[in-house]
């Protein structure tokens, strides 16, 4: 059986406590997640996908219920060590691409690298244009982000969430700005970097056809797990909410 | 380099606009501040000179005498005593020569000079002036009042029989260097009157000083005052002029006699030169507070423009005391280069300053000098400045939430 990588239990998030207008997010949420697994995050909107990648990646810390990221329980830990443990085991793929506008690609790359492990080595440097040739970037390392496509940036954010070899990637709507082709590029990109390297994506999308891609489908409505199951069983459901 | 000093000066280069802006403003700041501190303190000490030149810094005195009851009232009576002021002789200071020996071991003290002082006339034919002689040693005297580089005739020495007077007064009584004058005294009710010859004329600057102080031998004086082997005043150079009030007292409470300091004497010029200080020093502190908000605003709306940026590093790791360095190193930064494009400025424009502001005669106003002090201050302030002004958007900067500032 593959290696537990992380594992939620009750997992409750509200915002504004105390204040009218509290809101709860998620209610409950009981979820594990295994070294190299290759993980869809369905649901409308609204039902908390965002805000549950948030909790994973120890963005924001939930309400109640229990966070352990590889064995560790995360509520506990202070500030610097979480932000020591997310450096090290999170890597992160936004929607919008986010990337440092003022930073050309080989250094988003460097980047993380650069605040874990201080001052960029030449052997840094070298993975990092190494990586963007992975991601079929080989001839834009110096460019900034705003002389690259959206799939060019998406791609570079990509390289950069794997630049620190994590064993885990939060993707949240990686492909929902880009076109078809782009996207299935990516796609095809996170795939093989799972494959190859056994990074575990944990991909937040609205897009059935590619979540029908990926090797396990967990589906939120209303901040809650209303389905999670391997891919062939929801192929063969045709279940129409995925969507 | 490190993180934070990767990432500040990224994002300084990529203000462009914004950096060139508040380095300006701190260069400007820096420069206005040294700029003024250093004319302001040139003009301080032209004007010290210029007043002090002819002055001794602490004049030494007997203790004036006082008259005292001599009735000492027995129990149940009353003495209804009226004491009457006494009239002020010349007097010697007791032991004069065992003080001025001490007074020119005391360190602080740059000069001693012992002088015999007192009221007379100048008389050449019908001419008639009252005068106060000074009997000095010209050598020690020079090195207080600089008789000798205020000569417009003649030299600085006084044998017996000699006199050095003021130009003001050679021209009322009609007389050049090489004439002789008489000079009157009357010590005890009884007049003494001799002729001496003038070997030098002076112009300290002041024409009542230039009317009456004439200058004789030591000895001469002691003779014409008829104070025999005695000096009536010491007088003194220090070292730190603005010591010499602190001075002035110790020595007074050490030797009982009557010391009196520039700062005393020259009440009114020590209050203006404080209004002059106050008065920079708000100016100062006013350039500081201006540059010290606009470094602090530019920070300010930094910070909210690259939330996002913000909270993508935080995503990345980046803890919030790096952050929080990050926006602190931008101020340290820009205080820096601001301290060292504002020496540069404000070099140039005291230069510019000396070469400018001259005389009619085409020697400079007064003397400035750049002081390494003050530009090692000046850089130090801004410094502080610059951190404290950054301290505030950094902390902002630290306290997003990354989660919240991506969502932007």
């Amino acid at each position: 059986m593959a290696e537990r990588l992380l594992e939620l239990e009750a997992v409750r998030k509200s915002y504004g406590i105390g204040t009218e207008v509290e809101t709860k997010v998620l209610h409950g949420i009981d979820l594990t997640i295994d070294r190299g697994e290759f993980t869809a995050l369905v649901g409308p909107s609204g039902s908390g996908k965002t805000t549950l990648l948030n909790l994973i990646g120890l963005l924001e810390p939930p309400t109640a219920g229990s966070y352990r990221l590889l064995g560790r329980e995360t509520s506990t830990l202070p500030e610097q060590e979480i932000t020591a443990l997310r450096a090290l085991s999170i890597g992160f793929v936004f929607q919008f691409h986010h990337l440092l506008p003022a930073f050309t690609a080989a250094e988003n790359v460097l980047m993380p690298g650069l605040i874990a492990n201080g001052p960029s080595t030449r052997k840094d440097r070298e993975r990092a244009v190494a990586l963007l040739g992975d991601v079929g970037l080989a001839d834009r390392v110096d460019f900034l982000p705003r002389k690259l496509s959206g799939g060019q940036q998406q791609r570079v954010a990509i390289a950069r969430s794997l630049s620190l070899a994590p064993p885990l990637v939060l993707a949240d709507e990686p492909t929902g700005n880009l076109d078809t082709h782009s996207a299935d590029e990516v796609f095809a990109l996170m795939r093989r970097f799972n494959e190859q390297k056994g990074t575990a994506f944990l991909i937040v999308t609205h897009d059935p056809r590619l979540a029908r891609r990926c090797d396990r489908i967990v589906q939120l409505i209303d901040g809650m797990i209303a389905g999670d199951r391997p891919n062939e069983a929801i192929a063969t459901a045709a279940d129409p909410t995925i969507a | 380099m490190p993180f934070e000093w990767v990432v500040a000066l990224r994002f300084l280069r990529e203000g462009r606009f914004q950096t060139a802006l508040i380095i300006i403003g701190a260069s400007a700041g820096v420069a206005v501040v040294i700029f003024i501190t250093t004319l302001v303190t040139g003009l301080q000490a032209n004007t010290i000179k210029r007043v002090l030149g002819a002055q001794a810094h602490i004049v030494i005195t007997p203790r004036e005498e006082v008259a005292r009851p001599q009735l000492t009232p027995k129990p149940g009576e009353a003495v209804l005593p009226r004491i009457e002021a006494r009239t002020q002789r010349l007097r010697s200071i007791d032991q004069w020569q065992a003080l001025a020996q001490e007074l020119e071991r005391t360190p602080g003290i740059t000069a001693v000079s012992p002088i015999v002082s007192g009221a007379g006339f100048a008389l050449r034919g019908d001419a008639n002036k009252a005068v106060n002689l000074i009997g000095v040693d010209p050598a020690r005297h020079d090195r207080i009042v600089h008789v000798t580089e205020k000569l417009v005739a003649g030299r600085f020495v006084l044998q017996h029989g000699d006199v050095v007077i003021g130009k003001d007064l050679a021209a009322d009584l009609g007389v050049t260097v090489g004439d002789r004058i008489r000079l009157l005294t009357a010590p005890q009710g009884t007049s003494v009157s001799d002729a001496y010859t003038i070997t030098g004329l002076f112009d300290l600057g002041n024409r009542g000083t230039n009317k009456t102080s004439v200058f004789v031998a030591f000895r001469t004086a002691q003779n014409l005052l008829d104070l025999p082997g005695g000096a009536s005043e010491i007088d003194l150079t220090v070292a730190d002029l603005f010591g010499a009030e602190k001075l002035a007292v110790r020595l007074a409470a050490k030797t009982g006699l009557t010391v009196d300091s520039w700062m005393k004497t020259f009440e009114q010029l020590l209050a203006a030169i404080n209004a002059q200080d106050i008065t920079t020093g708000l100016i100062r502190f006013f350039v500081v507070v201006i540059v010290a908000l606009g470094i602090a605003s530019v920070l300010v709306v930094w910070v909210v423009q690259k939330r996002r940026e913000i909270g993508i590093l935080r995503a990345m790791g980046a803890s919030r005391r790096k952050v929080q360095r990050v926006f602190l190193l931008q101020g340290a930064i820009v205080a820096v280069a601001g301290s060292a494009i504002g020496s540069l400025l404000s070099s140039t424009m005291l230069l510019v300053f000396l070469k400018v502001a001259r005389n009619a005669d085409g020697t400079a106003l007064f003397e400035l000098r750049l002081s390494p002090m003050l530009f090692a201050l000046a850089a130090l302030v801004a410094l502080v400045v610059g951190l404290l002004a950054a301290a505030v958007p950094a902390r902002s900067a630290a306290r997003l939430d990354p989660a919240q500032a991506i969502r932007m």
